[in-house]
């Protein structure tokens, strides 16, 4: 299968800080693939110059096209959307106009089509509502009904979780960049995301890459485990590989692993 | 619609919150059963009746209607930029002013030196208007690049100096053309062909068609791809960017709307006033503009213009004796009933103020009859209830006002900072010199009491409904 998001020698400095070094790293169609990693060992800044927040050195393409250096939601309208490991829902606004804003890529009547609402403008917000109700609708009964007019604030951890997925999904993107989709979840919805995760990608044909601390998650779902460390790419291959490789066991438990288990 | 499993509880939460009994319940189900554009029509019939009605025949009723729907629409346009897409512009003023002079240079003899043979450029309205939108609207755009690199309190503090240099502008460059301190005067009112627009009330029917088109327009855009994309834009920018919305692009956009409001706006107002002056766009009037905005709720169409309406009232009001009497007095009683409860306490309250009042009164009559000889400022019956009540020397001698004043602002933070029976019996003397102070000072000088009475409603309203009257609770993070 061709790859669909392509890093090649990917660095990234903060002053004198090297979060990314030499990155190499590729996602291939209707793949899921995890990126995992001790606590400051570069996995959201991957998503950070994936979706253009930060500019890197090296090459980063997607569908073979380079897009280092666009700007972040150039890079949605081009099919990439992501989720943010600290929530950040449109709080002040509904659930459905979460996601109906995630749409403004796909959309196209100016300000003067929308105020006199003439024909295109008409047309789009239908689409755009009934866009915005499937979306909530894969998440089954809890984002919808009477949560449509609900503000996000509202909504419990999990159900903010859930709505970040769902307004990524409504930019039309055929990638999406999971940064811990289960952190703060209790263990049901823990299992819950992880058949999502699935879902999304056998039901809705999506790419999935995906940052997870919770290596229940991670077994469940990967085809493909990619660890980082300092910004190094450790290793990569299937979840009993990567788990049992000796570099990654040492980043995460120190070195030594047999005197710790003494 | 159908049980929707377990949540179903949470979303009857409605029906079993407690309702008000009485008018207040009843007035609150028609409230829930009204649509947007019901109320929008509501508002409509409420403006032609007052035009109809009161405006007509009298030319300072029109002239107050003409300032409160004024307002309302340059409180609409600030809500673009501040309330929706959350950019604190404190340039807005400027983009009134230069939609005022736009109209003014293309509808008088400003630039007739250019063209001395031809008497100037006399556009018609429907020409100058547009041209004036327009022209502003590309100044909103370049201010509105200025927040593409700066953001919160210094996208304000630079848009602040917008605001002070096109003061400066139009007092100082070119004043052959701009007028200088003289200003342009002479101004044509609208006019297409012979129909023009002769009165104060013509400009008020003008205002109010303006302001119904305006709201709707706003509406239909606030429920869009764009308005959600502004509402995104503030809520967090970065989310925004990442939800494919070219933040740059899109405050750009909201700061030039803002301004072409506000140049419709000022072109009515030049026209009205039948001249421009660069004094006629102090931040005074900015400061109000944003009063409007906040007391009617921030992101709100409706509380833009409420706010319009309750703000330049209260100028209004000011302005006479007796009026401002019955708004100062008005907002006592109104502020004490709102935050002294149960009604077992507010009857001591005011019953204590009175008792208090009488005593004092009489208590520094014996000591000297010099102290009590001076009469109240308030004018009617007013004057002559609080003859016996309120402690005014003879002469009324400014320092003791100013005095008072300072006296009052003292108790009132004291009142503040005391809890439970303390500030019950604090607030007697506190009211007592407040009325003191108004009395003997205030209520003379309508000007600047005008400043701190807007002042001081804006702290009633806000301490007891943050969001504003219409608006929406708006939260951070949570």
């Amino acid at each position: 299968m061709a790859p669909i998001l392509e890093l090649d020698g990917v660095s990234l400095s903060f002053g004198g800080l090297r979060a990314l070094h030499q990155l190499d790293l590729h996602v291939d169609e209707h793949e899921i693939v995890s990126v995992i990693g001790p606590n400051g060992a570069g996995k959201s800044t991957v998503f950070n110059v994936i979706t253009g927040i930060y500019r890197p050195a090296g090459d980063i393409r997607f569908e073979g096209r380079r897009i280092v250096g666009l700007r972040p939601h150039a890079i949605t309208q081009l099919g990439i959307a992501r989720t943010f490991q600290s929530l950040r829902l449109f709080l002040n606004m509904t659930v459905r106009e979460n996601v109906a804003a995630a749409t403004y890529g796909t959309t196209h009547a100016t300000p003067i089509e929308s105020m006199l609402r003439m024909p295109r403008a008409r047309r789009e917000e239908l689409e755009v509502k009934a866009r915005a109700e499937e979306v909530l609708g894969f998440f089954g009964q809890r984002l919808q009904g009477y949560r449509f007019d609900q503000p996000a604030y509202v909504l419990s951890y999990a159900n903010r979780r859930r709505l970040e997925i769902a307004r990524a999904m409504a930019t039309g993107a055929r990638l999406l960049l999971l940064d811990e989709p289960a952190a703060g979840m209790n263990p049901n919805e823990t299992h819950e995301i992880t058949e999502l995760i699935g879902r999304l990608r056998d039901e809705r044909g999506y790419t999935i890459l995906v940052i997870e601390h919770d290596m229940h998650v991670v077994e469940g779902i990967s085809d493909r485990v990619i660890a980082l460390d300092h910004g190094e790419k450790l290793t990569e291959g299937t979840f009993h590989e990567v788990a049992n490789h000796p570099d990654v066991v040492e980043a995460y438990l120190g070195r030594n692993p047999e005197a710790l288990q003494k | 619609m159908t049980p929707i499993g377990v949540d179903e509880w949470v979303a009857r939460s409605g029906d079993r919150r407690e309702r008000h009994g009485g008018w207040r319940g009843l007035f609150e189900q028609a409230d829930a059963r009204l649509g947007w554009w019901s109320r929008l029509a509501l508002l409509a019939v409420v403006a032609v009746l007052y035009g109809v009605f009161v405006a007509r025949g009298n030319v300072n009723y029109a002239q107050v209607g003409f300032n409160v729907v004024l307002y309302a629409i340059l409180a609409l346009g600030l809500n673009i930029a501040t309330g929706w897409t959350g950019l604190l512009d404190l340039g807005y003023i400027a983009f009134f002013g230069a939609g005022a002079y736009a109209y003014a240079l293309f509808s008088s003899n400003a630039f007739g030196n250019l063209a001395a043979s031809t008497g100037g450029i006399q556009l018609p309205a429907v020409a100058s208007i547009p041209i004036a939108i327009v022209v502003v609207g590309i100044l909103g755009v370049l201010v509105g690049l200025v927040a593409l690199r700066l953001s919160g309190d210094y996208f304000a503090i630079v848009t602040l100096f917008v605001g002070q240099a096109f003061a400066e502008v139009v007092l100082n460059v070119a004043p052959s053309t701009l007028g200088g301190a003289d200003g342009l005067f002479d101004l044509q009112g609208f006019h297409v062909g012979s129909a023009a627009i002769g009165s104060t009330l013509g400009y008020y029917w003008f205002e109010v068609i303006a302001l119904i088109v305006l709201m709707a327009l706003l509406h239909l855009l606030d429920t869009s791809r764009t308005g959600r994309a502004w509402r995104a834009v503030r809520d967090d920018p970065l989310a925004a960017a990442a939800m494919s919305i070219p933040v740059n692009r899109v405050k750009v956009m909201a700061v030039s709307f803002g301004a072409m409001v506000a140049a419709l706006a000022g072109s009515v107002f030049a026209a009205q006033e039948s001249g421009v002056y660069s004094t006629d766009f102090p931040a005074q009037v900015l400061i109000l503009i944003y009063a409007c905005l906040v007391l009617g709720g921030v992101g709100s169409i409706a509380g833009a213009v409420l706010g319009g309406v309750v703000v330049t009232v209260a100028e209004a009001l000011l302005t006479s004796p007796i009026d401002s009497a019955y708004l100062f007095y008005g907002v006592l009683v109104i502020a004490l009933i709102a935050r002294v409860r149960p009604w077992q306490h507010l009857v001591a309250v005011i019953a204590g103020i009175v008792g208090f009042g009488f005593a004092a009164h009489a208590i520094v009559g014996a000591i000297s009859h010099r102290a009590i000889a001076g009469s109240p400022g308030s004018a009617g019956w007013f004057a002559s209830v609080l003859r016996h009540f309120v402690i005014i020397p003879a002469g009324s001698p400014p320092a003791y006002g100013n005095v008072l004043y300072v006296a009052a602002i003292v108790m009132l933070i004291a009142v503040v900072q005391l809890r439970g029976i303390r500030r019950l019996v604090a607030v007697v003397p506190t009211v007592y010199v407040a009325m003191c102070c108004w009395e003997a000072r205030l209520s003379l000088e309508a000007n600047i009491t005008g400043q701190i009475m807007v002042g001081a409603i804006l702290i009633v309203v806000m301490a007891s409904r943050p969001a504003g009257l219409l608006g929406t609770r708006q939260v951070e993070v949570v």
